[in-house]
């Protein structure tokens, strides 16, 4: 019945060297590791699969981002702060959809984690804010921001991909475009 | 300098892409003049902010493709299938118990308040509740007959609704073929089991899957295991209906099914009420669920009060858009795929005879127990 995990869990130390590290690799033992616990909690508690997996997939950027921030003591257990983030997380969407009963079953113990979902919902607006910009912006522009700023092409590069001629032309096309990006990220609220 | 061409310089800068002397030079520059500093903050910033989302829609693909190869179905089954049914359902809808618990209590408590507290107001005028009460009262009498007289009869095989347990109390009517039934919640709201009969005498057990205190709505589905399925509805829904149309009701105001028209005389019920509609037709006591339609053979909404208790008195229905949001609510609640609404009829060109002849198995007589 097991043969899904064939991969062990990691010790807490190995995954978080792995965070560090940018480790694929260690990403995936993690989320293999942890993401039963989480589906059953969404689950048990008026959730979905895909619910239990968008809330896991929240939580784990939650956790990349204090490990590589410095900040994940290594006092408390991966496993329960996994679990608490998600469980808090779910109970927002719980409430959010005022499924929210009154109580939770919980199947872990738990700490509190608001501090760090202040910080996370921060970084999720922004994120939300970029993302409805780039919408926006609409092509070419979008693809050459992303290309130029996100992935590190060259204009040379660029240039033959969209077929211009001048070099010029192409800068200041983009240029234009960066500023109507930054244009549509402030405006929005 | 246009803007276009300060910023390719500070992007140069930041970039390192500068000569030395051009560096110093955009540096003093930089110092001297505070605007021109705030733009390379600037751009950095929001640059770093791009980059940023650029990692977070990598590290989100990543972990999708991880998703993707974990047999999310097995995971769920090995712990959603170990408690038996009965954890289960505790551990899932223990608030949602509890809370049709309160619901119960709330229904008591304002069937009082509508029957007792509003009678001692004069002039106020009554709407109350169509519930066959007066029925209950005699069937709870002829109980003790029954009961009597089961001890001597040989009692029937298990799992046979046995008539002498259960007492009308309203009307019910079919939404789907697979056994999903409509009916007012005031009906049901008091039971311990429910039964539902039609005209030909088919009679299934049927469980309340649904309910909304604030439009007096319930679903049933039948859980008999005898139950196969209906066939398609002979009658569509409407979500819109006007002013003066004719309409026809059918219910079991009494045991036997009974037909009767009147027509829509407000779009709106008592007081200012938008569930409901002001229906000039005859209703009595047990008509509560009983499907209002149209001249076409279109439900346009579910009977479930009415005006005092004059013979003449007007009826409320509620709307049929009612329904349609209570079927959607409904698929939330339970994460069941909704059910639609047939909104095609087979009964336009027909007489009244013949309607009623399509419809009379699609529309049942909600029976409870209280034991």
């Amino acid at each position: 019945m097991n043969k899904h995990i064939s991969i062990s869990a990691p010790t807490d130390n190995e995954a978080i060297l792995g965070i560090l590290n940018n480790s694929e690799s260690m990403l995936k033992r993690i989320y293999i590791a942890y993401f039963p616990m989480v589906l059953q909690l969404v689950v048990t508690n008026n959730g979905n699969e895909d619910e239990a997996k968008d809330v896991y997939q929240e939580g784990i950027i939650v956790l990349y981002n204090k490990v590589k921030a410095g900040d994940f003591e290594l006092s408390s257990k991966l496993k329960t702060y996994i679990y608490s983030v998600c469980r808090r997380l779910w109970l927002k969407r719980l409430n959010q959809m005022s499924r929210y009963g009154g109580d939770i079953h919980d199947i872990q113990e738990y700490l509190p984690v608001e501090e760090d979902l202040v910080s996370h919902e921060e970084k999720d607006i922004q994120f939300d804010k970029m993302e409805g910009a780039l919408s926006q912006l609409g092509e070419p522009c979008k693809t050459i921001i992303e290309d130029f700023y996100i992935k590190d092409r060259s204009m040379q590069e660029i240039c033959e991909k969209f077929g211009y001629t001048n070099a010029d032309n192409a800068k200041t096309q983009k240029y234009k475009c960066l500023q109507r990006l930054k244009k549509l990220f402030f405006q929005q609220k | 300098m246009s803007d276009i061409e300060l910023l390719s310089v500070i992007e140069r800068y930041l970039n390192d892409e500068m000569s030395a002397d051009e560096r110093t030079r955009f540096e003093m520059l930089r110092h001297d003049n505070p605007a021109v500093d705030a733009r390379v903050k600037e751009h950095q910033d929001f640059t770093d902010r791009l980059k940023q989302y650029g990692e977070r829609v990598e590290f989100e693909g990543l972990l999708n493709a991880i998703h993707n190869e974990i047999d999310v179905q097995a995971l769920k089954d090995e712990f959603v299938h170990h408690p038996s049914m009965i954890v289960r359902i505790w551990r899932n809808h223990h608030s949602k118990i509890s809370l049709a618990a309160s619901i119960a209590i709330f229904a008591v408590l304002s069937t009082l308040f509508f029957t007792g507290y509003l009678k001692t107001q004069a002039n106020q005028s009554e709407v109350i509740a169509l519930s066959s009460k007066l029925a209950r009262v005699e069937n709870s009498a002829n109980k003790l007959k029954q009961q009597t007289d089961k001890l001597i009869k040989i009692v029937g095989g298990a799992g046979k609704i046995d008539p002498s347990k259960y007492t009308p109390s309203g009307t019910g009517f079919a939404i789907s073929s697979d056994g999903y039934i409509v009916t007012a919640m005031h009906v049901t709201n008091d039971a311990d089991s429910l039964t539902v009969q039609n005209a030909n005498g088919d009679a299934y057990h049927v469980k309340q899957v649904y309910a909304d205190p604030n439009t007096d709505i319930a679903v049933l589905k039948i859980v008999d295991p005898s139950f196969k399925t209906l066939g398609a509805l002979p009658y569509g829904f409407k979500k819109r209906a006007d002013v003066g149309e004719n309409v026809f009701t059918i219910g079991y105001p009494l045991d036997d099914m009974v037909y009767d028209r009147g027509y829509l005389s407000s779009t709106a019920g008592s007081n200012g009420d938008t569930v409901r509609y002001r229906v000039a037709i005859k209703a009595s006591n047990g008509n509560s669920g009983s499907p209002l339609l149209d001249e076409n053979g279109n439900v346009i909404g579910i009977i479930n009060s009415k005006q005092g208790q004059a013979a003449d008195a007007p009826a409320y229905a509620i709307k049929s858009k009612y329904l349609y949001k209570a079927l959607i609510a409904m698929a939330a609640e339970s994460s069941t795929k909704k059910i639609s609404l047939n909104s095609k009829n087979v009964l336009s060109n027909m007489s009244s005879d013949q309607q009623v002849a399509r419809m009379q198995k699609y529309i049942f007589n909600v029976k409870v127990s209280n034991r």
